[in-house]
């Protein structure tokens, strides 16, 4: 019978959402549960109460790829505690589609896969959206970005981020639509201040909700660094979806006093 | 821990005895998160990383007894005004480990 560490290395190595629950203090130290979307629970903290109060809660951290250390009474009863008890998170890696297979693009996917993201390359045109122009792609699409969101947006959630770098109001426009109504965590549109000016007009007049653009498109695209070339873009782009997600205004170290991460 | 799996198979591999050490909680300014993790063999060869440099060769120390007395234990590191902590953490913050034999 495969152990409990067998099972969990097949999970993570597969890419299916697992969470790792270890007593670290308090009785049966080293005790382990493990449990995943879909998966029955495996092994046991000692005490069936405890167990079942802990499957509960991991299972909710792991919706939200939490990793954190949480206290119960010897029962699993709340504000008790008797048993400190790691619970970890494996979540599969956060996705990014990149809409537009242009210069920028492959500079963003070489940044996206140091931060360990899952990068899909998406463009209806395919002399250009081809593995062999973007060989660190998880992923390249010949599509329409819009038809690709009507696909997978539904799986988007606040980890993810869609970049849209065709700056070509024919497919930026319906790929901004069809990501307004995915749950995805970034959305973020290149181009000049004209063509971002001309598109939110062009996004108003196919119906957009305005307050919802206003609220979630990044654009122009990326944090103000002074960027220039295709790398440094990609970093100003990377570094805006850092910033989004912890909410820092992102300002130079140098400026700011406080905790520095 | 998912990228010390490489490491861990090939010490299972060759029949070598493994600790893993993972950060499960920081105060202050931590330098890994929670999840960060390190395993080390019973002949010391070591994988992964739990604090960016500041403390981890006595991590190697503690999971050496680890290995030796066979028993799990928490450790913290970090800096505090009665000195109660044998390892500072020049970042200023507190860390707490969890390392255990990977026995299950």
């Amino acid at each position: 019978m495969a152990s409990l560490y067998d099972t969990w290395r097949d999970a993570v190595a597969d890419q299916r959402p697992v969470v790792l629950a270890t007593v670290i203090e308090g009785p049966g130290t080293g005790a382990k549960i493990l449990v995943g979307e879909g998966v029955e629970a495996m092994g046991t903290l000692g005490d069936p109460d405890l167990d079942r109060v802990v499957v509960r809660d991991a299972l909710g951290e792991l919706e939200s790829g939490r990793t954190s250390v949480r206290h119960y009474g010897p029962h699993g009863e709340a504000r008790e505690q008797a048993v400190a008890v790691f619970v970890e998170s494996f979540a599969p890696p956060p996705q990014m589609l990149v809409f537009g297979a242009v210069d920028f693009t492959g500079a963003l996917v070489k940044v996206a896969k140091v931060l360990g993201y899952r990068v899909t390359v998406c463009d209806a045109r395919e002399v250009f959206a081809t593995e062999r122009r973007f060989p660190d792609a998880d992923e390249v699409v010949v599509d329409w970005p819009h038809r690709l969101l009507d696909r997978v947006g539904e799986r988007l959630g606040p980890r993810d981020a869609v970049c849209v770098l065709t700056h070509d109001h024919k497919f930026d426009v319906p790929a901004i639509l069809a990501a307004l109504t995915t749950d995805v965590g970034y959305l973020g549109a290149m181009g000049s201040r004209r063509t971002c000016a001309e598109r939110l007009d062009r996004l108003e007049a196919e119906g957009a909700d305005m307050a919802a653009v206003d609220a979630r498109l990044h654009a122009p695209i990326g944090l103000d660094l002074g960027a220039r070339t295709p790398e440094e873009t990609a970093v100003a782009i990377v570094a805006e979806i850092i910033a989004t997600r912890t909410g820092r205004p992102s300002s130079s170290l140098r400026t700011t006093t406080g905790p520095i991460h | 821990m998912k990228e010390l799996i490489p490491d861990i198979e090939r010490w299972r591999a060759d029949g070598r005895r493994i600790v893993v050490a993972r950060v499960v909680d920081i105060e202050g300014s931590g330098p890994r998160l929670p999840g960060a993790a390190m395993a080390v063999a019973d002949d010391g060869e070591v994988a992964g990383s739990v604090s960016g440099g500041c403390v981890e060769g006595a991590v190697v120390s503690e999971a050496l007894e680890v290995h030796d007395s066979g028993e799990a234990r928490l450790v913290t590191f970090g800096y505090s005004d009665d000195e109660a902590f044998a390892v500072g953490l020049t970042c200023g913050g507190t860390v707490h480990l969890f390392l255990e034999p990977l026995d299950w």
